[in-house]
């Protein structure tokens, strides 16, 4: 176990070198000046370019820079925002946890009805509920997201009033952010109501970022239990006269999960960038909405570090979902 | 499918059309791709034709029509079908020539990707060696990164517009087409007819492109397709964002992006280029599920 962990870690290294060299190349390989992308300025004198030039280092040889870089990363120094001033990593930390907790209710919405949905598709396979399922999986995988969340304001916020348009609370609970999960934030604060608000602000955000992951989910889990379920081992679970609801769910279910694991594991890249639409959609102060207006505002620095800390992310995940996998499948660890 | 022998022994023709009558015969199985299918070839009439088809241009403003609703409505008016929008443009007329510019995104998107992903793909497959590693290593990077969140900082950098969003996107997707290529390549190069054609004296470029290559298609065209709808989604998510066509271009996601500050005044500016997007996604997704099962000949037998 401990090899095959120390495997894992051991390939994490040339996919960050890599990470942060697309990082860095993209603002400064791709074409325009990148003292006016970082300095975000336009017409400045010659005097005051060059010194902008030596202050970011960009008449010393690119892999000199590119080194400078990569130490900075390494030391937790992300860059400094244009126009906050502030150190991106600490604005990044402040937001991420906005953008943890939508995720996170996403991911619970797409398992908690995606596996059920799936699995009963699979059981009742060719039923009107496996057609309805399958159907309405494919809309949801072909949905353009940021359409599904203006639909849901029209619907919830606008003609039924049930739900709040924006935000993460009302703005007449304030309580001090403890962890940066609203709703855990919420509890703690022991404000009547404050709980519920958030839950409510939660609602469509969370529908909106969940549907493409429980679609795939879904589908991942019907295609995994239909497999399962043709195994010998199945065959012999039912042979031995056990009740079906444990052959599905005890020998079954278990086998496809695996599968499915990582099905959701891959879902998080995919959630990082539906959060950008989401976020917009529903001004969730999250790291979503901060990269489309540090794009907006041409804050670059802010963009690439961005880039870079979303990628970093996902690596993680990626790996603890391997390694997980790892766990719950013993063939891949003795490998 | 067929066996390679018999394209090599010249018949040529025959071998083509029994292909695709095969073809057919599978594809035709699967009812909701036939439908997609025909919703896809009426798509591609609508945007041959826009012009002809759209009762008004999709950029004159009906200065005595804002946020008109659509005709079945109150107050809606019987020659804008489905509504104008906040500057008095026939939403119906915008969503026709809207549909030129998605179809132009995913058919440019997918030759991009597709021709670079299969020459990188042949090239790591038959070449190996450093070559292979250095290729599948930059493929693996571009993987490693949210597609959408790449190809958003790239549109960002270079500029927003219907160009760079094309190039950002077919960067993003060209990954999945070079490690298939390869994939099919390394699972080919082995082969009894591969090795006959190298004996008989086939240049490398011979054996890359017209010797291997057409083994290798089934999977790169259900690729492909599934490329074609998520180009347009994409496509249209970064125009919602203010990064992909600039107004007043009807493109579906920057009129969504436009018909935002009015949802909750104006349901229909923003109801139907959103519906328009997700139509022809589905569509194209359906006929990508069909071609899949039409062409995998595991899911075949069983």
């Amino acid at each position: 176990m401990f090899r095959f962990l120390f495997h894992r870690l051991l390939l994490i290294v040339p996919t960050f070198i890599g990470i942060t060299i697309i990082a860095f190349a993209f603002v400064r390989v791709l074409p325009g000046d990148p003292v006016l992308l970082i300095a975000g300025e336009h017409g400045v004198t010659p005097e005051r370019y060059q010194r902008l030039m030596e202050q970011f280092g960009y008449n010393r040889p690119i892999w000199e820079q590119y080194w400078d870089y990569l130490v900075g990363i390494v030391q937790g120094d992300f860059g400094t925002s244009i126009s906050t001033k502030r150190p991106v990593i600490r604005d990044f930390l402040t937001l991420f946890p906005a953008t943890v907790e939508l995720a996170f209710f996403a991911t619970l919405f797409a398992v908690v009805i995606g596996i059920p949905a799936g699995v009963l598709a699979a059981v009742r396979r060719g039923s009107w509920f496996d057609q309805l399922t399958m159907g309405t999986a494919l809309v949801g995988y072909s949905m353009p997201i940021f359409w599904l969340g203006l639909l849901l304001i029209i619907f919830f916020s606008g003609i039924l009033g049930w739900t709040p348009v924006s935000g993460r609370i009302d703005l007449l609970y304030f309580f001090p952010a403890v962890t940066g999960f609203m709703t855990i934030d919420a509890l703690l604060s022991g404000q009547n109501g404050a709980f519920t608000s958030a839950i409510r602000h939660l609602i469509l955000p969370t529908v909106t970022l969940g549907t493409i992951p429980l679609a795939v989910i879904a589908r991942q889990t019907r295609s995994a239990m239909l497999e399962v379920l043709g195994e010998d081992y199945v065959r012999t679970a039912r042979a031995k006269g056990l009740p079906p609801g444990k052959v599905v769910g005890v020998h079954a279910l278990r086998n496809a999960l695996i599968p499915v694991v990582t099905t959701i594991g891959l879902q998080v890249g995919v959630m990082m960038a539906g959060a950008i639409l989401t976020e917009t959609i529903y001004s969730w102060p999250g790291i979503g909405k901060w990269m489309i207006d540090a794009i907006s505002r041409r804050d670059y620095p802010v963009v690439q570090a961005g880039l870079l800390l979303i990628a970093l992310v996902v690596m993680v995940v990626n790996l603890i979902v391997d390694v997980a996998y790892g766990f719950i499948n013993p063939r891949i660890r003795h490998r | 499918m067929s066996e390679p022998v018999t394209v090599a022994t010249g018949s040529r023709e025959p071998g083509l059309a029994a292909q695709l009558r095969e073809f057919w015969y599978y594809f035709s199985f699967n009812r909701g791709a036939v439908i997609g299918l025909v919703v896809f070839i009426l798509l591609v009439l609508v945007a041959l034709f826009a012009p002809v088809i759209a009762p008004h241009s999709p950029t004159q403003q009906f200065r005595d029509a804002l946020l008109t609703p659509p005709s079945w409505q109150v107050g809606g008016r019987s020659e804008f079908l489905l509504g104008t929008d906040a500057v008095g443009r026939d939403i119906l007329s915008r969503l026709i020539h809207g549909a030129r510019f998605s179809l132009l995104i995913g058919a440019v998107v997918v030759v991009l990707s597709l021709s670079t992903g299969i020459v990188f793909g042949l090239l790591a497959g038959y070449a190996r060696g450093w070559v292979d590693i250095v290729l599948m290593r930059i493929m693996d990077l571009i993987l490693a990164f949210p597609s959408l969140l790449l190809a958003l900082v790239m549109v960002a950098i270079l500029g927003p517009g219907l160009i760079n969003t094309m190039i950002a996107i077919a960067l993003v997707l060209q990954p999945h087409f070079v490690r298939l290529t390869r994939s099919a390549v390394l699972g080919e190069l082995g082969k009894e007819y591969v090795v006959s054609a190298k004996v008989v004296g086939a240049g490398h470029l011979r054996l890359m492109f017209l010797t291997i290559l057409p083994n290798c298609l089934a999977p790169l065209i259900v690729q492909a397709t599934l490329s074609f709808s998520t180009a347009i989604l994409d496509a249209a998510a970064l125009g919602f964002l203010g990064l992909g066509a600039q107004p007043p271009t009807p493109e579906w996601g920057t009129m969504l992006a436009e018909a935002r500050q009015f949802i909750l005044r104006a349901w229909w500016v923003v109801t139907f280029p959103g519906l328009a997007i997700l139509v022809t996604v589905l569509a194209i997704n359906l006929v990508g599920d069909g071609l899949r099962d039409a062409l995998d000949p595991k899911l075949k037998r069983s």
